[in-house]
């Protein structure tokens, strides 16, 4: 029998192409004849296609293209159109918002004016999309649980990218699109606000987040080690438990005395990785706009600790008198 | 059980053994690139909080061994006549002995020029008085900027002091100078704007951050200091891309010292005062000082100089903090050469006070010149005459008597920032010891003596420091 006994896929089945149910009247039709791929079969299933575009699935790859242009022409314009450089420096490049002194108006062109083009189209794409997992999951008579999950992402990007902007009066407060750039940006914006990691809804996006690869890595475990007693047809034994549920139960109870169920287990994963962009995206909309500084926020509230000086404290020299200043002289 | 109907089963095995093979070539892959351990910690604030700075010995040990500073010339007979007497043209250093002089010239060629010799600065043919090269001209001004350094700005370079050496390193022109950067002129009309970052640039540590904090923060005195001073929103404002400057900023202190942030830094809270080390408030003096060589001495500077001395831009050379340190946390790791070049630090140095000690040889040893309360100006630790006399006084009890102790206390009075006026008192105290310490006393038998209260009260008395005998 199929030997599950492995950290990797060892089971490829192969057949005739499965197409999916019937579709409902009015839909497009699903594209490309099925292929196979055995190399993608070791992480998947090997049936590649027929996919379903639809019309937001459509427009949201158009806009997408349209933001990915923009931000990339962008940057190959900035190394003068140089594929060497382009290739080099990628990294480094960035498509910037504009600079403070717009505020919220509408900068020239080439000085903002395509950022926040980009960020229409990009934002388009990304909204059409959640529409497209919505509309699929309906469509298969699915839960909506994944669009929603999805939404919660998209909440953190808007947050970033848009709201906290708005409400800070400038698009300069928000994120270039770029690799180091955005990294940078992100370091700068804890800087700026004097660490990040004193906002407690920064704690708890971490806690959720490093919470969400332990609850998926406990789980995928406790179901390959029970699979060959039938333990990955999970959802059935949610209400007809078998020996691969009763033994994954004892092994949680006997190791930490609580043990999640067959369903639960799935809700904690589900609302740990929701809860991570969510409180996130709160604790980015309270910086410049409710709290100015995370650190003195948290020891006006008693929670940062102090430690005892080492050095004898410094004392800001811009605060001494001026005529200790050493003067210019000719 | 059986295979099910109508679909194949393929199964895959690995080789461990190949994988095992693979995982190790890219483990070592990985890690070509790494320092061997063991390094060395040095702990610069309270212990867990990892505040230290991280040194791998080997490296440090080549690096030092590398050094080399160059052995100063035996010193010279003071004496007449004086430069200005004997030489024509002379602006600085004319007050030296004609070997004295002569010592400096040399040494300055052997520092800046050592491949070219006295005819860079003095054309071959014309008087040594002539100011026919632009690099004498230029010379002389570097030789005023050096004494004003060392003058003017102890708090930075302290008694360590520099010389032409500690930035030329035998170069007529530093290894390490900036121009202001190409990047300022943008790429294309209509796309492609960097907003004067985003590229790898060195001096930012090949971070995407703006490429030129130097034209903002060095040249011109751009606001540094961005996070915000209260917990809710204020009148303060800085954005994020100022942010991003002045990140840029500190990513060049840390690759020119060759040090992490946490070297003047907690970073609990970069911009408590509180929190930092000692070394920062040296980095706000040495901002300073460099704003200053720049505005006052390089940027004025560069109309004398010739094109190819340019930068792309067409600005002159100017200095950073690389300029001097090199990579290193003190440049020539601490090595004052200053110290045999006494010539060099001429400038705003305070008058000795030992000539008022052979003055005034017939006080009465009876007469304890203890406590003694010297006072001083609002918002100064500069002594004034009647401070410096007493501490004459007090400087030559202790010489007379070496198993008396004195106790040093600083107080400020209670008008303007408490903070300032803490550190106020402790430096008026800090004066009044190295007084003592310039008046021949021993420094092992003074002792600095924070007061309970230091600051307080509104009255002259409040300014001063107290010198009572130790018991």
């Amino acid at each position: 029998m199929a030997n599950y006994q492995n950290i990797f896929t060892q089971v490829q089945l192969r057949g005739p192409a499965h197409l999916g149910p019937p579709l409902r009247p009015g839909s497009w039709v699903r594209q490309g004849d099925p292929i196979f791929s055995g190399l993608l079969g070791i992480i998947g299933d090997a049936q590649i296609g027929p996919i379903y575009l639809g019309f937001f699935g459509l427009l949201s790859i158009i806009f997408g293209f349209i933001a990915i242009e923009i931000i990339g022409l962008n940057m190959f314009a900035s190394v003068n159109w140089d594929p060497v450089q382009f290739v080099r420096q990628l990294p480094w490049l960035a498509l910037e918002p504009p600079a403070p002194k717009y505020g919220l108006r509408i900068p020239p062109l080439n000085e903002g004016g395509w950022w926040l083009m980009a960020g229409f189209f990009l934002t388009s794409s990304i909204i059409l999309w959640w529409i497209r997992t919505y509309k699929r999951a309906r469509a298969l008579g699915m839960g909506t649980h994944l669009a929603w999950a999805f939404a919660a992402a998209i909440w953190l990007y808007l947050v970033l990218g848009f709201i906290r902007p708005l409400l800070m009066g400038s698009w300069s407060e928000a994120v270039p699109f770029g690799i180091f750039p955005h990294l940078d940006w992100t370091a700068a914006f804890s800087l700026r606000y004097g660490n990040l990691f004193y906002c407690p809804f920064h704690a708890l996006s971490i806690a959720f987040l490093y919470g969400s690869t332990l609850l998926f890595a406990m789980h995928a475990a406790t179901i390959l080690a029970v699979t060959r007693y039938g333990g990955e047809r999970e959802i059935d034994q949610i209400v007809d438990r078998g020996t691969a549920s009763e033994r994954a139960a004892l092994f949680w109870r006997w190791t930490m005395g609580f043990n999640a169920t067959m369903e639960s287990i799935h809700r904690w994963g589900w609302w740990f990785a929701v809860l991570t962009p969510l409180v996130g995206g709160i604790g980015i909309l309270l910086s410049g706009t409710a709290v100015d500084n995370w650190y003195l926020w948290a020891v006006k509230h008693h929670v940062a600790p102090t430690y005892p000086p080492v050095n004898p404290p410094a004392v800001d020299p811009a605060t001494l008198a001026p005529a200790v200043l050493p003067g210019h002289t000719p | 059980m059986n295979a099910p109907s109508r679909e194949e089963t393929v199964v895959r095995r690995h080789s461990g053994f190949r994988a095992a093979a693979v995982a190790a070539v890219a483990c070592a892959a990985l890690l070509a690139g790494c320092e061997r351990p063991p390094m060395e910690s040095i702990q610069r604030g309270f212990r867990g909080d990892g505040q230290v700075q991280i040194v791998n010995p080997r490296l440090y040990e080549a690096e030092f061994a590398k050094l080399q500073v160059p052995p100063s010339q035996p010193a010279a007979e003071d004496g007449e006549p004086r430069a200005s007497a004997a030489f024509k043209n002379v602006q600085v250093l004319g007050d030296l002995s004609v070997a004295q002089f002569t010592r400096v010239m040399l040494s300055m060629a052997s520092w800046v020029a050592p491949d070219q010799g006295c005819p860079y600065c003095h054309k071959a043919g014309d008087d040594f008085s002539a100011d026919s090269l632009y690099t004498k001209v230029v010379a002389r001004r570097m030789l005023q900027m050096t004494r004003n350094i060392n003058g003017a700005w102890k708090d930075h370079v302290s008694t360590t002091g520099v010389t032409c050496y500690t930035c030329h390193r035998g170069q007529p022109v530093p290894s390490y100078v900036w121009f202001k950067d190409r990047s300022s002129e943008e790429s294309g009309h209509y796309a492609g704007w960097r907003n004067q970052q985003n590229a790898p640039a060195t001096t930012v540590g090949l971070a995407s951050l703006p490429l030129d904090p130097f034209s903002v923060f060095l040249k011109d005195s751009g606001e540094i200091r961005v996070e915000a001073p209260v917990p809710l929103p204020s009148d303060h404002h800085a954005t994020i891309q100022h942010t991003e400057w002045t990140y840029g900023l500190m990513m060049h202190f840390s690759k020119a010292l060759g040090v992490n942030c946490t070297y003047c830094h907690n970073t609990q809270q970069f911009a408590s005062w509180q929190m930092s080390s000692p070394a920062r408030t040296t980095a706000w003096y040495g901002i300073r000082m460099v704003r200053h060589l720049n505005g006052d001495y390089l940027v004025p500077l560069a109309e004398k100089l010739p094109a190819e001395r340019m930068g792309p831009m067409g600005d002159g050379p100017k200095v950073n903090c690389l300029t001097c340190h090199q990579g290193v946390y003190k440049p020539l790791y601490g090595v004052s050469m200053l110290k045999d070049y006494p010539e060099l630090a001429a400038e705003h140095e305070q008058p000795a006070v030992a000539p008022a000690a052979e003055a005034a040889p017939a006080a009465e040893p009876e007469t304890s010149a203890l406590p003694a309360r010297v006072l001083f100006a609002v918002g100064k630790k500069q002594l004034s005459t009647d401070g410096a006399q007493l501490i004459e006084a007090v400087a030559k009890q202790l010489k007379e008597h070496p198993d008396l102790h004195v106790d040093v206390s600083g107080f400020a009075d209670k008008t303007g920032n408490p903070a300032a006026n803490l550190e106020l008192a402790k430096q008026r105290a800090f004066a009044v010891r190295d007084a003592l310490k310039a008046a021949g006393a021993d420094v092992g038998r003074i002792v600095l003596k924070k007061p309970e209260f230091s600051v307080g009260g509104t009255s002259d008395d409040a300014r001063r420091v107290d010198i009572s005998e130790a018991h």
